[in-house]
């Protein structure tokens, strides 16, 4: 073997190896804990069930959750797309030495750890927080809003936590969007919303996919957003798999709320990846 | 002849730097003009302001007698072919076409038909389920000339669409777009900073300068008839004799001095005695001789390079008076041997009145 096939076989090993280490084991750990029985003295008992599996398709509470993490994750990422296009859009198309600064103020806040940004968020919200003080100063309101501790603050959370998710990917495709293309558009009779509708949309499509999936799936597993914002009642499913393991003891529930999770994440992905061969077909 | 479009006082400048100053352009129907110009002469400029693209500061754009500069771009019955073609990548060629009638609502069977006519002016139609990228760059700027006439504009807007294409390709497109433009009885305005292609297409043609007209003529005339050194620089090769009027001599006779020797000129312009002067001759205008003719006045010089083109032998003399010449003679069937070598002495003079007489723009 040559040098450069023993450097490229270490580097396989070692990619591979830590791949099957950290990435595969763990999952198969999860998917056999899954379907074993929780025993409250040793966390898990060695004999298989599906109890978990049924415990969590049957009882509408968990299916609740379910439903509410989806929904709650869909708004945010409708949220950051329909705020995060506009601001992708002008800032792909300000002068490039404007750019830099513009994505930089936004990456700014994303090097700072998330979990410290969301207790900030409780300054900014909360009853005496800065939002309220500014509004009643303004004289726009008499009584402090609440606005900690609901759907909203867990909302206005992840929006500020995932926005750059939404924007890095739809810039890049904004950028590389051939403006003469929308010059053509409106040469030939389009107006703006056509032209928007006829070209841009469908041209930036893959960014917008790629975007909302960024904002989607990890939102889902945000946990903590929820316990810091939301208080005890607006409980998601990563709070859900959090409590089953740290503080339920149920391990083998944690497990398949997981696997579900994973699932329903690997199916849109699919349907992701699908959508973007057809789309790209054209251009093969 | 009613003007199509007319342009007055057209004024443009970017951060302070005017790019159109106090232009002024007539087109007539079914006209084909060519805006010729150096890269940065602001003829794209001009193009973009008619189609709607960017605003003049001030001026004016009558389309048909209608204020043009009041209207959005989507509003003017102005097409343009974009350099690049522009073509929408994600749509095929079919509704590439479509795309402008499908905005005015037109659907059906008049869609199709007239996708399908638009097609085959350009003859596109065998191409028309294929995507942008799966055409070769003559056939994208055919779909793109297709997309533009389906529309049936009043005038179309065409900005160096051949430059992208091989010199082969370009002559045949350049035949092709000329007849299409006679079927179609539109007023093409044709962007390119190519002289031969002007001067092969046009009906008239705009020679810019720095945001200015220089001259506005037919190929002709321009080719000519240069109205200024910058518009005889830039067509063509050409030979410049520097001279001082001596005397005139009827209304269109100068007796001019070049290096000492008294030669007259036709011209049409006003001189003064004393007035430095350029005379103007092309390279095919020029005469050579071997030996020096007795009843002619020439100019004696000596072969220092001479380069076989196919149907023209061009030569360089330099004179003895220090003037570099170009000359391009056809060759002939009845001297089939005629030839120079370099270093050979040789005579120049000229056909009578060919020549161009400009005052010198350098004094």
């Amino acid at each position: 073997m040559k040098i450069a096939d023993k450097t490229r076989f270490c580097i396989i090993l070692l990619i591979s190896g830590w791949f099957i280490l950290f990435g595969v084991t763990p999952l198969l750990l999860l998917v056999m804990t899954s379907f074993l029985t929780m025993d409250p003295a040793d966390l898990v008992k060695f004999s298989f069930t599906l109890n978990a599996y049924s415990q969590l398709f049957i009882e509408p509470g968990y299916i609740i959750i379910f439903i509410r993490s989806v929904k709650l994750a869909l708004t945010t990422t409708l949220l950051c797309l329909g705020l995060g296009y506009p601001f992708a859009w002008y800032t792909a198309r300000m002068p490039p030495k404007w750019r830099t600064s513009v994505l930089i103020l936004l990456m700014i806040p994303f090097w700072t750890n998330s979990l410290v940004r969301t207790y900030a968020m409780r300054m900014v919200l909360g009853t005496h927080g800065i939002l309220n003080k500014a509004l009643l100063s303004l004289g726009l309101i008499n009584t402090p809003l609440k606005i900690m501790y609901t759907d909203y603050a867990v909302m206005a959370g992840l929006f500020y936590l995932m926005l750059p998710f939404m924007v890095l990917p739809l810039y890049a495709t904004i950028e590389k969007l051939n403006f003469q293309l929308v010059e053509a558009a409106r040469d030939l009779g389009a107006g703006a919303v056509s032209a928007f509708t006829k070209i841009i949309f469908p041209l930036t499509l893959p960014g917008i996919m790629a975007g909302c999936i960024m904002v989607f799936v990890p939102t889902m597993g945000l946990f903590y957003v929820a316990s810091l914002l939301g208080g005890a009642r607006q409980l998601l499913v990563g709070n859900l798999i959090q409590q089953q393991f740290l503080n339920a003891r149920n391990w083998p529930l944690g497990s398949a709320t997981s696997i579900v999770l994973i699932i329903f994440m690997a199916v849109m992905l699919i349907g992701y990846g699908l959508l973007l061969h057809r789309f790209s077909r054209g251009k093969e | 002849m009613e003007s199509v479009l007319s342009i007055g006082g057209l004024k443009k400048s970017f951060s302070g730097q005017p790019i159109l100053q106090d232009f002024d352009l007539e087109v007539k129907p079914s006209e084909f003009i060519t805006l010729l110009g150096p890269s940065g002469c602001g003829k794209t400029t001009l193009l973009r302001i008619i189609a709607g693209f960017e605003k003049p500061d001030t001026g004016t754009i009558f389309l048909d007698g209608k204020n043009l500069l009041s209207l959005p771009a989507e509003k003017r019955k102005v097409n343009t072919v974009f350099q690049s073609y522009a073509l929408f990548p994600h749509l095929t060629v079919f509704n590439n076409v479509a795309f402008g009638l499908k905005i005015k609502k037109i659907k059906g069977r008049e869609l199709e038909m007239r996708v399908i006519q638009a097609l085959e002016q350009v003859k596109m139609n065998d191409f028309s389920a294929r995507y942008p990228h799966q055409l070769s760059g003559g056939q994208q700027q055919r779909v793109a000339m297709a997309r533009a006439i389906v529309n049936r504009p009043r005038i179309l807007l065409l900005d160096e669409p051949l430059s992208a294409l091989d010199a082969r390709l370009r002559r045949e497109m350049q035949i092709e777009l000329k007849k299409l433009q006679r079927e179609l009885g539109i007023s093409f305005i044709f962007v390119t900073h190519d002289q031969e292609e002007a001067l092969s297409m046009s009906d008239r043609i705009l020679v810019m300068q720095e945001g200015r007209i220089a001259q506005l003529g037919t190929p002709r005339q321009v080719y000519e008839e240069p109205e200024n050194l910058y518009v005889a620089r830039f067509i063509g090769d050409i030979n410049f004799f520097p001279g001082e009027i001596l005397t005139l001599s009827g209304s269109d006779q100068v007796a001019v001095s070049i290096f000492g020797r008294q030669i007259m000129a036709h011209t049409q312009r006003q001189f003064q005695p004393g007035d430095k002067v350029v005379l103007l001759l092309r390279p095919e205008d020029l005469r050579l001789y071997e030996t020096p003719p007795k009843d002619i006045k020439t100019f004696a010089g000596t072969i220092v390079e001479r380069s076989y083109r196919g149907p023209t032998l061009d030569t360089r003399v330099r004179l003895d008076d220090g003037l570099l010449l170009t000359t391009c003679k056809f060759f002939d069937e009845d001297d089939p041997d005629f030839d120079y070598t370099v270093g050979q002495r040789v005579y120049i003079s000229w056909v009578k009145g060919w020549e161009v007489v400009l005052p010198d723009e350098n004094c």
